[in-house]
């Protein structure tokens, strides 16, 4: 049975034509996944069909019956369920007050039914297969577990139809697998979903369709046993991509720059110990909480250690600030751009130029000459596009905002990068972008410390990998060692709890 | 394409920079329409004289804003500078001297101010209400409540004197004008300070020293507070212990009405000279139209709110 048709689908936004002619289906117990470049409409279409704006063309069925929204409201009274990227809890309140805001069962008088509110919360928390109380706070929630909430509030609408939205960009490996385990049980109940990624493999695993969209125009749809995934890039980015992860051709030096021993934050970090040559990247891979990022802050100086002992280039250098940290050549790429990396009020050229402002002043006044040359050149350099260097950050997409966050890094080669998690929410195209520069800031000399959730990632771009487990590192691998398999199952710890995730998987299957 | 809105400013959009001027140039010239004295040398002199204090309380309030703070104490830190100043000249201190320690004393109050909110954690407005009233406070026991004279022709010169048939307080704001609008744009420091407003955590980050950033910004502006006082000080040859209270509230709306960001990291300097004018120019057309003063007050208040709320449609 087809849930969902749209067809002719055209929008523009001040004459710029966003979406041409756009045809879409959905089937009942189907998962749709929807595919492109960031800036290829997807968002767009989303919009669309969940009341955010109206198509200027083009009709939308549900269940055969021409449908408009003028609202969200309408879209979710007409069975659309959209779960975002990021989440839309109050953390504060409890998993059940969350699901019924605003439509709270009550007896009159604002005076609220608890115990029924309790038990409907029970049935739509079993749906999603979230084992929780009811009374919990959101906030003490896991980001998988949230998410679950999200789709329990989603089908307590009477959702027929869910559109999910990156939903697995902050979630751990196992996360990912329960997530899966949940909407495979929900298309076996005929719930259609439409979903959205950047993850291919996972594109692969878990969709029955996938459909690509390009510039605003659909370029195919496949069942997705048919079709390859070197395929759909192709197909995504309209021209052949070498290798998703390029060759590198650094030679790595066998000079320690950056050596690390028994490094602890008590409770967070335990005793980690390694280190990393001129021109190599080591991988750090692990669940979300098992202190990658915190181990992160510890080297660059922005939590206090409690104990251990860095060398950077064979001299003792201790941080106790993030400036003497940059001061010595480290660099630091986080996880949350926009939150840490960016300044989003300021500038292009701003941006670029706050960390080595000293670079172009002086006398203490800034050489605005000078300032421009050298955004110039590492806009060129990393193919920033942005229509002015005077252009806000804030406006920038994902990918080019990244890349400014990277770029302002590399005014001042440093001795070692950390890169957090540097190609989350990022198109393809971009993402190839920033593998290439990692491969030529390894030629350069530079150690890459890269963190990353993206298994395939970590994977393909890193000359050994090291495995942490709450706080604790448990394994390092070489290239050659390292396979998906073995990674997770250090991550996850002894594999038992892995297994038994992969399982489920394999039997929803 | 997009390109005219692109003025060469790049921390306000064009409208906003465009909006307070368009304002001003409004109302100078319905004032000039309806009083002939307005546009008058004289008139624009005194204009200029009436706002210096105000303008020079809201430059330095406009540091602390870009961080993205506030100092309610600018008030409290004008008098008590203004107060020990008077007293230091009435001592026979030479008056160069006295201004120079009295600004020194504002500095002080300004880093304690900055020393609490950056090191103790303590939300601006609360560490800042505080000393509001504590400086107030040191102030009043220090006079015993008593004004205090100071008429030293040496002294008062700063306030009443002339150059070049210009107010040596307009003098005054203008050079510092021109030096804290160089300093925002030109410096690193200036720099940090945005950058400190727009997201401390990615400046802190990207190594700046944020902490020193933020009592820098905090000691500079009480140092332009007391420097405020120590002019009002000389123009009235006095030093009330009750001056200057209520004088945050319009040195931050001049701030706001001249486009500045509350939430931080987005402003200009300029932008807050305008917003001084532009009340400046209220109170005193409404003065030269005979209205009263309390109307005054509601006048004040609704265009404060009215230039707010176009600022706020500009933005969505």
């Amino acid at each position: 049975m087809t849930l969902l048709q749209m067809s002719g689908i055209e929008k523009s936004f001040a004459h710029v034509q966003v979406l041409k002619q756009v045809r879409f289906t959905l089937e009942a117990g189907e998962i749709h996944a929807l595919l492109g470049e960031n800036g290829a409409g997807k968002s767009t279409l989303i919009k669309i069909l969940s009341g955010g704006f109206p198509a200027d063309q083009g009709k939308i069925l549900i269940d055969d019956k021409e449908v408009t929204f003028q609202s969200p409201r309408a879209a979710m009274k007409a069975g659309i369920g959209v779960i975002h990227q990021e989440l839309h809890l109050v953390p504060q309140l409890s998993i059940c007050e969350n699901l019924f805001l605003g439509r709270e069962h009550s007896f009159g008088f604002g005076w609220i039914r608890w115990r029924k509110m309790k038990e409907e919360a029970r049935h739509w928390l079993k749906k999603v297969g979230l084992n929780k109380d009811p009374f919990c706070k959101v906030g003490g929630l896991s980001v998988g577990q949230q998410q679950l909430v999200e789709i329990a509030k989603a089908l307590s609408l009477q959702a027929k139809i869910l559109i999910l939205d990156e939903p697995t960009a902050a979630l751990t490996p196992l996360e990912v697998r329960s997530l899966f385990a949940t909407l495979r049980a929900l298309r076996g109940k005929g719930v259609g979903m439409i979903y959205i990624s950047h993850r291919l493999e996972e594109v692969q695993e878990l969709s029955d369709r996938i459909t690509v969209l390009r510039n605003g125009e659909i370029i195919a749809t496949h069942p997705t046993h048919e079709i390859a995934l070197d395929h759909v890039v192709q197909m995504m980015v309209g021209r052949d991509l070498a290798e998703r992860f390029p060759q590198k051709t650094a030679v790595k030096t066998p000079v320690d720059r950056l050596r690390v021993k028994g490094l602890t934050q008590t409770g967070v970090v335990e005793g980690v110990s390694f280190h990393i040559q001129a021109g190599e990247v080591l991988g750090l891979a692990g669940l979300i909480g098992a202190g990658r990022t915190e181990l992160a802050n510890l080297l660059f100086g922005v939590s206090k250690r409690d104990a251990g002992e860095i060398w950077l280039d064979g001299k003792p250098a201790t941080f106790r600030h993030p400036r003497e940290a940059v001061r010595l050549g480290m660099a630091y790429v986080t996880e949350d751009r926009k939150g840490k990396g960016l300044v989003l009020t300021q500038s292009v050229k701003e941006n670029l130029s706050l960390v080595a402002m000293n670079a172009f002043t002086t006398m203490g006044v800034i050489t605005k000459k000078l300032e421009e040359e050298q955004a110039t050149t590492l806009s060129k350099q990393l193919g920033i596009r942005a229509t002015s260097l005077d252009q806000p950050a804030a406006f920038l997409s994902g990918g080019n905002q990244q890349k400014v966050a990277i770029g302002k890094w590399l005014v001042q080669p440093p001795k070692v990068l950390i890169l957090d998690e540097p190609t989350r929410g990022v198109d393809i195209g971009a993402k190839q972008e920033i593998y290439q520069l990692m491969n030529q800031l390894s030629a350069q000399g530079v150690a890459i410390l890269l963190i990353s959730s993206d298994l395939p990632e970590v994977l393909g771009m890193s000359d050994r990998v090291m495995v942490m487990r709450k706080g604790k590192q448990v394994a390092t691998f070489t290239q050659k060692e390292a396979t998906e398999q073995r990674v997770l199952e250090a991550a996850a710890g002894g594999g038992g709890l892995l297994a038994e995730g992969i399982e489920r998987a394999e039997h929803a299957r | 394409m997009r390109r005219e809105l692109n003025v060469r400013n790049m921390h306000v959009s064009g409208l906003q920079k465009l909006g307070p001027m368009a304002g001003l140039l409004l109302m100078v010239i319905l004032l000039a329409i309806i009083s002939q004295d307005f546009l008058s040398i004289t008139n624009i002199f005194n204009i200029f004289r009436q706002i210096s204090i105000n303008a020079l309380l809201a430059f330095g309030m406009t540091l602390v804003i870009l961080t993205g703070g506030i100092d309610l104490s600018v008030g409290s830190i004008l008098a008590l500078a203004g107060v020990l100043t008077a007293s230091m000249v009435g001592m026979g201190l030479p008056p160069w001297l006295a201004i120079l320690l009295g600004i020194c004393t504002g500095a002080l109050m300004g880093s304690i101010n900055g020393l609490f909110i950056a090191i103790g954690r303590v939300a601006p407005f609360i560490v800042t209400l505080a000393t509001l009233s504590l400086y107030r406070g040191l102030t009043l026991v220090y006079t015993d409540g008593r004004p205090l004279l100071s008429d030293n022709p040496d002294f008062v010169i700063l306030g009443q004197g002339y150059l070049f048939e210009v107010p040596v307080p307009v003098i005054w704001m203008l050079v510092l004008f021109f030096l804290l609008s160089f300093l925002l744009k030109n410096t690193p420091f200036g720099r940090h300070i945005y950058a400190l407003g727009g997201n401390e955590e990615a400046a802190l980050l990207s190594g700046v020293r944020t902490t020193r950033v933020k009592i820098m910004a905090y000691t500079l502006c009480g140092a332009f507070a007391s420097l405020a006082g120590i002019i009002l000080t000389a123009r009235l040859s006095s030093a009330q212990p009750t001056m200057g209270s209520g004088y945050e509230l319009s040195a931050i709306a001049a701030v706001v009405l001249g486009g500045t960001s509350l939430a931080g990291g987005k402003g200009w300097i300029t932008g807050t000279l305008i917003g001084a004018m532009i009340i400046g120019v209220l109170d005193n057309g409404l003065n030269l139209l005979n209205v009263s003063t309390f109307y005054q007050q509601v006048v004040k208040g609704a265009v404060i709110l009215l230039a707010v709320l176009v600022d706020r449609s500009e933005k969505s």
